[in-house]
């Protein structure tokens, strides 16, 4: 049986104000459940292009499915609901909203979406559910739930941003270089634990990072660059 | 727990404690003094109103009712000229008048007047919702040379009951004359009222007459004051003229008429006033004044809400990173607009509730003071429709003063995509 379809763009072309065309895809597809890895140059479109299937852009030009609805003619509350209720989103740095605890951050997304808040009480509650996704990515200490996220180092960062990211069970996780900030140790372990949770959630995953070096940790790997008929066109330097 | 949309803002806002307090207390500091403004105009109001009542006409010689009012309940500046004597009996004798009270003003002590009248004042004269004239010490004049003392008056100038004066002719301070053949003494104190009655040395008309005595050419006779006490006691001191008279009627309902009847009197032109309608119109010509200062402080309330759009303008930039995170975790833009809009409304509020509490923590500790030593009371100073009004309308227009930097702050949320700016 063939896997379903989480993500299918065609003929996609996107420009920011005033600049020329920075994307331009003739076909991506991801399968539900596949951990893509996407490669790409600094500057290259991979956060546009994440900001696309979030619903955050609105394309030139093309379709753009993600999870059975067309992001390119939903309107913005669909895009909305669907990003509210269904993904989930890890970005660089800075992920956390400063003032709130970790276990506020990690609750955030059930207080934007009724659908997570509702999967997340049926797991147990948001505190059992926020503390077992720290847990099972490598932060068990139980008084870290109250902590300042400040206090926290860069990669107990990333890891609460994962389990924000993973809560109330999104269909599909999308993870914007989450690792560039972390030395290759906890960079190897960070990839390994989402990979798990993810995994063990059927979630699907689209991993984006200028380090080749990651490929190897997903189920599949491709290069922005060769999929961007935009930067062929322009002959990167 | 998680936390609320709303914990969401507060929590935001603590964060950037430190303006937002700053923010606050200039919201407060400017919806204070624009609750004093308005509380102590209304208070003053009030206060003027009753200033005199129970008192139906105040006859005088012909001038302005201002005028007349001016000089004959507030002190305030000279009557050009005055009633005779007979003209006052005629009004006595009147019908429908149930009593009279003449007063003579003209000289002063040590900067306070002298108001010469009978002892009937202290009967009929009544001030605020109808308080009778009270003696916090002695009793009320009853010779040519005792005399009865506002409260201020004696404050100021430490007089008692029997203190000796030298009472004398003309406006200026005592000098000169300073002869003991017209020995006025005090023999009463009144309590404080908060109205000009505390400011006036009250004597016999009789009294007044005998100052008088030895002035009859308008200059000084260089005999008066070779005369005994006895002497002076001995002349006819009924005075010629009276200033003004309080008149009270044997009925209300004749009120209109009777005071035609005076105004139209053949024998000698009077102009009789009601004291309400005199106050009214004096209070139309201060009210200039004081709407102007209720404008401005108008005006200082929306320098305050400026602050409100400063410190959310300020914040933008901070917050772009925030406005970012939320998105990306499902927050919809109707969520950034409650963000920003519950911020500028809460501050508002604050500034707002503050601001009230300051401003009855100050009335409510000088009130007292100020019955206590000057017996001014200070009505309608407690939480009233206008607060409730104020603190709508600050929370309100902060809200919409919050609209711009909203709707700022959601253009960018949509313009930076996932991408999160540091
Ligand atoms: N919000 C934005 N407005 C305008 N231009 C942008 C914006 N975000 C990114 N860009 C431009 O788009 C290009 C690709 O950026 P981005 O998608 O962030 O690349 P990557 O994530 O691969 O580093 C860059 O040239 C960048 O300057
Ligand atoms: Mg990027």
């Amino acid at each position: 049986m063939e896997p379903q379809t989480c993500i299918e763009l065609r003929d996609v072309t996107f420009a920011w104000p005033g600049e020329p065309a920075l994307l331009d895809i003739s076909r991506l597809t991801v399968s539900q459940g596949e951990k893509l890895f996407l490669k790409g140059a600094s500057g290259s479109g991979k956060s546009t292009l994440l900001g696309l299937i979030a619903g955050v852009l609105s394309p030139r030009s093309g379709l753009i499915s993600v999870l059975g609805q067309d992001q390119a003619q939903a309107g913005g509350s669909q895009r909305d609901h669907l990003r509210a209720n269904r993904l989930g989103v890890i970005f660089q740095m800075f992920n956390l909203v400063p003032y709130l605890s970790v276990l506020q951050n990690v609750a955030l997304p059930c207080r934007f979406s009724p659908d997570r808040a509702r999967r997340v009480s049926e797991n147990g509650g948001v505190t059992a559910e926020a503390r077992r996704l720290l847990a099972q990515l490598g932060l068990h200490e139980p008084s870290l739930l109250s902590r300042s996220v400040s206090a926290l180092s860069v990669g107990q960062q990333q890891r609460v941003a994962a389990a924000r990211a993973l809560i109330g069970q999104p269909d599909l996780v999308i993870a914007d270089e989450p690792t560039s900030a972390l030395d290759a140790d906890s960079r190897d372990r960070f990839i390994a634990l989402l990979n798990a949770q993810v995994e063990a959630s059927g979630a699907t995953l689209v991993f984006v990072s200028h380090d080749g070096g990651l490929a190897g940790q997903f189920d599949r790997a491709l290069d922005l660059t060769t999929l961007n008929r935009a930067a062929r066109r322009q002959r990167t330097d | 727990m998680g936390v609320s949309i709303l914990g969401l803002a507060w929590h935001s806002l603590v964060n950037r404690r430190v303006s937002a307090l700053l923010t606050v207390l200039a919201v407060a500091l400017s919806v204070a003094l624009f609750l004093g403004v308005e509380k102590a105009r209304t208070a003053a109001r009030a206060g003027f109103d009753q200033t005199i009542s129970g008192t139906d006409l105040i006859v005088g010689a012909p001038s302005g009712q201002i005028n007349l009012l001016l000089y004959s309940v507030f002190r305030l500046g000279n009557a050009t000229s005055e009633i005779s004597w007979p003209a006052y009996q005629r009004l006595t004798a009147r019908d429908d008048v149930a009593w009279t009270v003449p007063i003579s003003l003209g000289d002063s002590h040590r900067g306070f007047r002298v108001m010469g009248t009978t002892s009937a004042y202290f009967d009929h004269y009544k001030y605020g919702r109808s308080k009778p004239l009270t003696f916090s010490e002695g009793r009320a004049f009853d010779d040519i040379f005792e005399a009865v003392i506002g409260a201020q008056l004696a404050r100021d100038l430490g007089y008692e009951i029997g203190t000796p004066m030298v009472l004398t002719h003309g406006l200026g301070t005592a000098g000169l004359s300073d002869h003991d053949n017209r020995p006025f003494r005090v023999v009463g104190i009144l309590a404080p009222t908060g109205t000009p009655v505390d400011q006036t040395l009250h004597v016999p008309l009789e009294g007044i007459t005998a100052m008088h005595v030895g002035w009859e050419t308008g200059t000084r006779n260089p005999l008066a004051d070779t005369l005994s006490e006895s002497v002076i006691r001995s002349f006819d001191l009924t005075p010629k003229t009276v200033t003004a008279v309080f008149v009270g009627l044997v009925q209300k309902g004749t009120l209109l008429r009777t005071r035609r009847a005076i105004n139209s009197d053949r024998q000698e032109p009077l102009l009789a006033i009601i004291p309400s309608q005199a106050l009214a119109e004096l209070w139309a010509v201060m009210g200039n004044a004081e709407r102007l200062l209720l404008a401005i402080s108008g005006f200082v309330v929306a320098v305050g809400l400026v602050s409100i759009l400063t410190s959310l303008l300020t914040s933008l930039n901070e917050r772009r990173r925030e406005m970012s995170i939320l998105r990306a975790t499902g927050a919809r833009p109707s969520h950034i607009l409650f963000l920003m809009l519950a911020e500028a409304g809460g501050l508002g509020l604050a500034g707002g509730l503050i601001g009230m509490g300051l401003i009855q923590l100050i009335f409510s500790l000088t009130a007292p003071l100020l019955t206590a030593s000057y017996g001014i009371a200070l009505p309608g100073t407690g939480l009233s429709i206008i607060d409730g009004a104020t603190l709508l309308t600050v929370t309100v227009a902060a809200i919409l003063i919050g609209v711009g930097p909203a709707l700022v702050a959601l253009r960018r949320s949509l313009a930076d995509g996932l991408s999160v700016k540091v």
